[in-house]
């Protein structure tokens, strides 16, 4: 049986990179943001109309995110 | 037992009166203590605050109308959300209501941090100013609102007076609260005149808690009051401007009372801000399922930026 702990240590490196609090709060919070400029903006009924989603969906990413640790 | 204080001598009474309670009360780990002294909370919480939430977000699945409410309500899925965020009329509102947001934070920042500079200075007699420039925010929105009702009266009012100082106009040529192009921006300078003290208070805060020795450090390097202001006044100050922009962007957002008391809403729908257009559907036309989805799109805005207030919360509480 051989031992090769690189793939596992590399694809842990990566996760540890990417699920974290900061990056994915400062992205929830980019979302929810952009949200709000859809939902108040005066250029395209489009927008607005899909700016609650948007909101909904980073509102709700914030909460879940905010538990992941540091 | 002479030695013995009056309080624990009616402790021991108890205790030898009912030693199975009190066997059972000293039996209760600090867990089980802690959920009995918070349940009340909870209970109250969950009846005022959560029940309330959950019922409306059902209500504007359906077509209920809290005027007919022995009408059978019928499920009506997403169909409410589809027709608000569809509707040009609401657009429009949540634009009037944009307008109201943007220029009152702009305005009440700039001011705010403005008079939170000079308040800063220490000048003679700063704390009697402060005093006096904190007033306004002490009113009522109801008693500011009646009193920029008369200010603003064409006739007898003192604001037209003073513009028409400046300006040479005629005092009763302009009708603020009346004039659809003025209209919006009356309520603006009034929210700014209640307002602009409290982002002054927070600035105030955030400058006094810059520390000294960075602009001895300055001086020491020979940078000029402008390049302190840009390298240290500025940014030490920039988590608490943060927060005061976000507290005022959410509060405004849900703005109600003092634009109903000054202009309700009109001339036309030139002042319409979401949260009237919001009581309209709800308490004249009485489309309760209607104006509880328009209620949750509007929860979930003000939900979503609190999230981001929290967070820059905890930024400055981590300096």
């Amino acid at each position: 049986m051989s031992l090769d702990a690189t793939p596992s240590i590399a694809r842990r490196g990566l996760v540890d990179r990417v699920l974290r609090r900061g990056p994915l709060e400062a992205a929830a919070t980019t979302i929810i943001a952009a949200g709000v400029v859809m939902l108040m903006q005066p250029l395209s009924l489009t927008l607005y109309s899909w700016s609650f989603a948007t909101t909904l969906f980073g509102t709700v990413m914030f909460t879940i995110v905010s538990k992941v640790r540091e | 037992m002479n030695e013995l204080s009056a309080s624990s001598r009616i402790t021991y009474r108890a205790v030898m009166v009912r030693p199975g309670a009190a066997r059972r009360i000293r039996g209760l780990s600090d867990r089980t203590l802690a959920w009995l002294f918070i349940t009340p909370t909870i209970v109250l919480l969950l009846a005022i605050n959560i029940f309330p939430l959950l019922w409306t977000i059902y209500l504007s699945f359906t077509n209920y109308r809290a005027n007919r409410a022995n009408v059978p309500t019928i499920w009506l899925g997403a169909d409410w959300y589809q027709s608000i965020l569809t509707d040009p009329d609401i657009w429009a509102a949540m634009q009037v209501t944009a307008h109201f947001v943007i220029w009152t934070v702009v305005i009440e920042t700039v001011l705010g941090f403005g008079l939170a500079y000079l308040i800063d200075k220490k000048f003679r007699g700063h704390g009697m100013w402060t005093t006096i420039i904190l007033l306004p925010m002490m009113l009522s929105p109801a008693v500011v609102g009646n009193f920029w009702t008369f200010l603003y009266q064409p006739q007898i009012g003192l604001f037209n007076y003073v513009i028409a100082f400046f300006t040479g106009r005629e005092a009763s040529s302009f009708q603020m609260l009346g004039d659809v192009t003025l209209s919006p921006w009356a309520i603006v300078i009034v929210d700014a005149w209640m307002w602009t003290p409290y982002v002054m208070l927070i600035c105030l805060a955030g400058l006094r808690s810059i520390p000294d020795y960075l602009y001895e450090a300055a001086e020491v390097d020979r940078a000029s009051k402008w390049r302190q202001f840009w390298s240290i006044t500025l940014p030490m100050a920039l988590p608490f401007i943060m927060l005061a922009v976000l507290f005022r962007g959410i509060e405004n957002f849900k703005m109600f009372d003092m634009v109903n008391l000054l202009t309700g809403g009109g001339p036309g729908s030139t002042t319409e801000v979401a949260s009237i257009t919001l009581k309209r559907a709800a308490f004249e036309s009485w489309r309760t399922g209607y104006s509880s989805a328009f209620a949750i799109i509007l929860f979930v805005t003000v939900f979503g930026l609190a999230n981001i207030y929290v967070k820059a919360l905890n930024k400055v509480k981590s300096r």
